[in-house]
C-alpha cells in the first residue's frame, strides 16, 4: 500500500462535493440555446400493422417545427446486433432489421412510430397527441413457449419464425452429457423462471442532438455508458455520419446498470433531426417511456439438471433455457444469454459434463438485453437452486455439497467444463470467511427463537464465480463477437506537473474519478489529487469501450497502468539526460529519479518541465512532451467468486418474508479502493434482493407492461432491505492483469438472488412445508400459495 | 403566462410559469437550477424533493403557482457559506451515501428534514422516512450510516 491515497486506500470520493451540491451536470441539465424538444408517439398495441399515420393535425399545432415518421427512416440503416451466434445445426441467427422509427409495424408496447420537435417539450406533447395513427391491432406473441410454437403469429413476417437462435454449449459435449445422466445414481431436477426486471437507472434516458453547418460537425450529447461504442454504431451502421464529423459526449450520468450501454434510436432521431432543423433537438424521457422503451433485463425459463454420485460429488449439469429477446435484437442481447450465460454453467465446481442449450425467443415486448450480471446471475440461479435442492434430497448440508466439489486452491489455473479458465481462487477460503462472519454455527439458536416469535426462519447459502473485464479480443472475435473489448487510456503529464488520464471507461457511480488516479499516483508516488481523470467525450478519450460487466478497472485500470509504465519509461529517459547519468542507472521510487551510487537525484515534477521545454534535448534520442497511451487487451476474462448467507424470516400466517441478515464474502482480488468496492457490492446486493422478493416486469398476454410504473414495479425501498455485510478480505489476485484486480460491480446481483430463494425453501421445508422451489420474486402471495398448496 | 416570486435558498427570484408548470420544471427550466432533479413522472423517485416554507415537498407534486411567494430550499443551498459541505452532506461523503448522484439531491433533503423532526431517528425510522425516495445504487447502506453518523449516532456498519 502506498502513500495515504494510493493503491487500498478507502479514499473519499471526489466526485462527490459536485453531487451533494447540485453542480453534477447530467444530460438533461444541458439545454443549448435555441434548444427544440423531442417527443415520441409510441404503440398502445403489442403488436399492430400501420396503415397509416396522418401528421397534418400535429404539424399544425401551436410551436411544432417538425413531426417525423418511420419513413422518414426508411432509407437509413438499422441498429445492429453486435454479436453474431451460430445455431446447433450451423445457420447463423436471425436479425430482423432494427430501424430508428416503427416503419409498416410497431412490435411492442412503447416502439416509437413517430416524432415531434416542436419548442416547448409541453407543446410536442401536446402535438403527440393530435397524430392520428391508423394502427390494426394484430394477434401477439407473449410467452417465449407459445411464441415458439406458433408459427403464425410473428413478431417479424420476414423471418418466418420467432426463434432467433438454437445455441449449444459446448456441442461437442452434449452426447457425453447425456449419457453422464442417464448413468448417474442420482438426477436432481428444477424448472425455474429467471424474472424480467426492468433496470430503472434513476435517471431517465436523455439525448441532445446539435449540428454546425458551418463545419459539418454533428454532436450528440446522451446517456451512454460507452460513447465511443454509440458514436461507431450511429457512424457505421446507422446514419453514416463519418465518425471524425461525430462527438459523442455521455457526461454526468444517474446509474446504467447495462440499460445505458446500448444505441437506442432515438439518439439517431435527434441528431438527423438537429441536422434538418440546423438547431438542437432534445429529448428526455419519462420514466413511463423508460418503462416501456428501456432495453429490460433477464427473462429466462429453464430445466436444469444436476446428475450426481449419492455422496452429492456432481457428475454433470444440463441446462435448457428459453431466453426471451423481445420485439427487436438490442446492441448484446445474443452473447448474454449464451456466452455469459452457458460458460459459468459449470460454476465453482470440478464438475466433468456440462451442455447448455438455449433458444432466444422474440417476443412482442421490450428488446431484453445485459442487466447487471447479464447471463451470470441466471447461471448462478440455476446452478445454485438446483445444487439446493439435490443437497436436500440427498441429506447432505448445503455447505458441504458445495464444499465437496469446489475447485481447490492448488488446481488454479483450472480449465471448466462449460470452456473457460480459470486464474484463482479459492472458494474453501471464502466459505471459511461465510461461516464465522455469518455465524452460521448460531443458526439454530436463531432459529429457536424465531419459532418463538411464531416466524420461520431459513438459512441460504450460496457460492458464485463470474466472468469481468470482458475479455481476450481475439477469444470472443472466435465466439462472434463483431467488436474488440480492450479498452484505452492516455495518460498526459502536463508541464506543471499535474496529469490528465482520458479513459475509455465511463464513470456513472463507479467512482473512477477517484479510484483511477488512486492507480497513477501509486506508481509515480505523487499525490492522488494531482491526477485527473476524464472520460465520456469521443473528442477528448481514446478509443475504448466503455464501462459495463464490472470491466473498468480490470481493463481501463489496466491500460491506465500500462500508459503510466510508458511514462515511467519515457521520464527515466528524460532524467537520465537532465543528470547525465546512463538510463539504466536511473531509480524511479517515491516521485524521484536518482542516480544508484550517488546523491544525484530530479523530481517528477522537474522532468515534467523539461519534457516541455527542451531546450537541450537530444532530439534524436528523445521526443519533446510526456504523453502515452496504452491500448490494453486482456488476455483472460477476471473471475471474482464468492460465498453468501442469507437468513430470512416467513411470516406463516402471511407469507411475507423478510430477510434478516445478508453476507457476502467476495473475492475481487487486489482491491484499489475498499470503500467503493463495499459500496459497488452493497448495491448489486440491493437489485438481487429486489430481483428476489420484489421486481417483475409482467406482460399480459395482450402485451400491455402490467408493472409499467413506479407505482407498480416494486423497487426497493430502504425499509426493505437489512444491513448488508460485506467482506472482500479473502482475495486472491487475478493473475494476468497488472493490478491483480478482477471486478466488483455485477457480484452482489449474481450471488444474493439464489442466496435468498434457498433461506425461503430453508424456511418453508423447516417449517413442515414440502416446497422445492418458489419462483423470482418470491411475493407474500407465492410463498402463502405454496405453504397452502 | 403569469410570473411568481420566490424565496429561493434566501434570494428573491422572478419566473414566468405556465398554469401548468410544477415546481421541479420552473427551478430547472425557468430558472435553471438543475440540481432539482427528475427521475419520474408519479412522485415515487423522490429525487426533486425540496423544502417550501420549511417542509420537504416533492417538487414535481406541486405547480409552480403554488408555491408564488414561498420560501424554497432546494440542494444548492445546503453548503456553509464558504461552500464547505454542511454536517450531512459531508456525512453522504464520509459514508459513501451516494455513488452516480443522482436520487442525491432529494435524498438529501429528505434526510435534512427528517433530521428537523427528529434529530437523533433510530435506523428502522430512518429507512421508514425514507419510503419516498429511491436510490438504485448504493442499497440504501451508505446512506442510512450516514444520515445515523450526521446525527450523532455510531452507524450500523462501519464501511470497511
Amino acid at each position: 500500500m502506498a502513500a495515504d491515497g494510493g493503491m487500498g486506500h478507502a479514499t473519499k470520493r471526489r466526485e462527490d462535493v459536485r453531487f451533494l451540491t447540485g453542480r453534477g451536470k447530467y444530460t438533461d441539465d444541458y439545454t443549448p440555446a435555441k434548444t427544440s424538444y423531442c417527443a415520441f408517439a409510441r404503440s398502445t398495441v403489442a403488436n399492430g400493422k400501420i396503415n397509416s399515420i396522418d401528421t397534418t393535425a400535429a404539424a399544425e399545432m401551436p410551436g411544432v417545427v417538425a413531426v417525423f415518421k418511420g419513413e422518414d427512416f426508411a432509407e437509413v440503416g438499422g441498429n445492429p446486433a453486435g454479436w453474431a451466434i451460430v445455431s446447433r445445426d450451423g445457420t447463423p441467427m436471425q436479425e430482423p432489421k432494427r430501424p430508428v422509427l416503427a416503419h409498416g409495424k410497431v412490435r411492442h408496447v412503447g416502439d416509437a412510430y413517430a416524432a415531434v420537435i416542436a419548442e416547448t417539450l409541453e407543446q410536442a406533447m401536446d402535438a403527440v397527441e393530435a397524430i392520428d395513427a391508423d394502427i390494426d391491432e394484430l394477434d401477439a406473441v407473449i410467452d417465449m413457449a407459445g411464441a415458439l410454437a406458433n408459427d403464425n403469429t410473428l413478431v417479424h413476417d420476414e423471418i418466418g419464425t420467432n426463434m432467433c437462435f438454437d445455441w449449444g454449449w459446448i456441442e461437442d459435449n452434449r452426447a457425453a452429457t447425456e449419457e453422464a445422466i442417464k448413468n448417474a445414481p442420482h438426477v436432481t431436477t428444477l424448472k425455474l423462471v429467471n424474472n424480467r426486471l426492468v433496470p430503472n437507472a434513476l435517471e431517465p434516458r436523455c439525448s441532445i442532438g446539435e449540428y454546425d453547418p458551418g463545419t459539418g460537425d454533428y454532436r450528440l450529447t446522451t446517456t451512454s455508458q460507452n460513447p465511443h461504442l454509440t458514436r461507431l454504431l450511429i457512424s457505421a451502421f446507422v446514419l453514416g455520419i463519418a465518425e471524425n464529423k461525430l462527438t459523442v459526449h455521455s457526461p454526468d450520468m444517474g446509474g446504467g446498470f447495462g440499460s445505458k450501454i446500448y444505441h437506442y434510436g432515438e439518439e439517431a432521431l435527434v441528431l438527423a433531426a438537429a441536422k434538418k432543423l440546423n438547431r438542437p433537438v432534445k429529448w428526455t424521457s419519462t420514466r413511463t417511456e423508460a418503462f416501456l422503451s428501456d432495453a429490460h433485463g433477464r427473462d429466462h425459463v429453464t430445466k436444469i439438471e444436476l446428475a450426481c454420485e449419492k455422496d452429492g460429488t456432481f457428475i454433470a449439469f444440463r441446462t435448457e433455457t428459453m431466453a426471451n429477446v423481445g420485439a427487436y435484437l438490442s446492441n448484446f442481447s445474443t452473447v448474454t444469454p449464451t456466452f455469459l450465460h452457458g460458460t459459468l454453467m459449470a460454476g465453482n465446481y470440478t464438475v466433468p459434463n456440462v451442455y447448455v442449450n438455449v433458444k432466444t425467443v422474440f417476443t412482442n415486448t421490450a428488446p431484453v438485453d445485459a442487466y447487471r450480471g447479464a447471463g451470470r446471475p441466471e447461471a448462478t440461479f440455476s446452478l445454485e437452486r438446483v445444487i439446493d435442492k439435490a443437497a436436500r434430497e440427498l441429506g447432505i448440508n448445503p455447505v458441504e455439497i458445495r464444499r465437496k466439489n469446489f475447485v481447490k486452491p492448488d488446481q488454479f489455473p483450472y480449465a471448466s467444463a462449460a470452456g473457460l479458465e480459470y486464474d484463482s481462487g479459492n472458494y474453501d477460503a471464502l466459505m471459511d470467511g461465510l461461516e464465522m462472519r455469518a455465524d452460521l454455527a448460531g443458526f439454530e439458536a436463531r432459529c429457536t427463537t424465531s419459532a418463538k416469535n411464531g416466524k420461520l426462519r431459513g438459512l441460504g447459502i450460496n457460492s458464485y464465480i463470474e466472468a469481468c473485464g470482458i475479455a481476450p479480443s481475439n477469444l470472443v472475435g472466435v465466439l462472434g463477437s463483431r467488436i474488440g473489448l480492450y479498452d484505452a487510456a492516455t495518460v498526459r503529464v502536463n508541464a506543471t506537473g499535474n496529469i490528465s488520464v482520458m479513459v475509455g471507461a465511463h464513470s456513472h457511480g463507479q467512482g473512477h474519478e477517484t479510484a483511477f488516479p488512486q492507480v497513477v499516483a501509486d506508481m509515480l508516488g505523487i499525490d492522488p489529487m494531482s491526477v485527473e481523470i476524464v472520460h465520456g467525450d469521443t473528442s477528448k478519450i481514446p478509443f475504448g469501450m466503455g464501462t459495463y460487466g464490472s470491466r473498468s478497472l480490470a481493463v481501463c485500470g489496466s491500460a491506465v497502468f500500462r500508459a503510466t509504465e510508458k511514462i515511467i519509461k519515457k521520464a527515466t529517459l528524460i532524467a537520465a539526460h537532465m543528470v547525465e547519468a546512463k538510463p539504466e542507472d536511473v531509480n524511479f521510487t517515491d516521485g524521484e529519479f536518482a542516480v544508484k551510487g550517488t546523491n544525484k537525484k530530479v523530481s517528477f515534477g522537474d522532468v515534467a518541465l523539461k519534457a516541455y521545454i527542451p531546450h537541450d534535448f537530444p532530439i534524436e534520442a528523445i521526443e519533446p512532451g510526456l504523453e502515452e497511451t496504452a491500448f490494453y487487451d486482456p488476455a483472460n476474462f477476471t473471475y471474482p467468486a464468492g460465498a453468501y448467507a442469507c437468513e430470512v424470516e416467513v411470516d406463516p400466517d402471511t407469507g411475507k418474508v423478510e430477510i434478516c441478515s445478508m453476507v457476502a464474502m467476495d473475492d475481487f482480488g487486489n482491491v484499489v479502493n475498499p470503500l467503493i468496492v463495499t459500496g459497488q457490492v452493497q448495491g448489486g446486493l440491493a437489485q438481487g434482493i429486489g430481483q428476489a422478493l420484489l421486481e417483475h416486469g409482467v406482460y399480459d398476454e395482450n402485451g400491455q407492461l402490467l408493472s409499467g410504473s413506479l407505482m407498480d414495479y416494486a423497487m426497493p425501498r430502504a425499509d426493505d432491505l437489512p444491513n448488508l455485510v460485506v467482506d472482500h478480505s479473502n482475495a486472491t489476485a487475478c493473475t494476468h492483469n497488472p493490478i491483480g484486480v478482477k471486478g466488483c460491480g455485477e457480484a452482489g446481483a449474481i450471488g444474493s438472488p439464489p442466496t435468498v430463494v434457498n433461506a425461503v425453501i430453508d424456511a418453508l421445508q423447516r417449517g413442515g412445508h414440502d416446497v422445492e422451489h418458489i419462483d423470482m420474486p418470491v411475493s407474500p402471495g407465492r410463498v402463502w400459495a405454496a405453504m397452502n398448496g | 403566462m403569469p410570473t411568481i416570486t420566490m424565496n429561493v435558498n434566501g434570494a428573491p427570484v422572478s419566473v414566468e410559469v405556465e398554469n401548468r408548470t410544477v415546481l421541479s420544471s420552473a427551478l430547472r427550466e425557468g430558472l435553471g437550477m438543475t440540481g432539482t432533479h427528475i427521475g419520474c413522472d408519479t412522485s415515487q423517485c423522490g429525487a426533486c424533493v425540496v423544502h417550501v416554507n420549511g417542509k420537504a415537498v416533492k417538487s414535481c407534486t406541486i405547480f409552480a403557482l403554488e408555491a408564488d411567494g414561498a420560501d424554497v430550499e432546494t440542494i444548492e443551498g445546503q453548503a456553509h457559506a464558504d461552500g464547505s459541505l454542511n454536517v450531512l452532506q459531508q456525512a453522504f461523503q464520509d459514508h459513501h451515501g451516494l455513488q452516480c448522484g443522482f436520487c442525491t439531491p432529494g435524498m438529501i433533503m429528505s434526510a435534512a428534514a427528517l433530521l428537523k423532526e427528529n434529530p437523533k431517528p433510530t435506523e428502522a425510522e430512518i429507512r421508514d422516512y425514507l419510503e419516498g425516495n429511491i436510490c438504485r445504487c448504493t442499497g440504501y447502506q451508505g446512506i442510512v450510516d450516514a444520515i445515523m453518523a450526521a446525527s450523532g449516532q455510531s452507524t450500523a456498519i462501519a464501511a470497511e
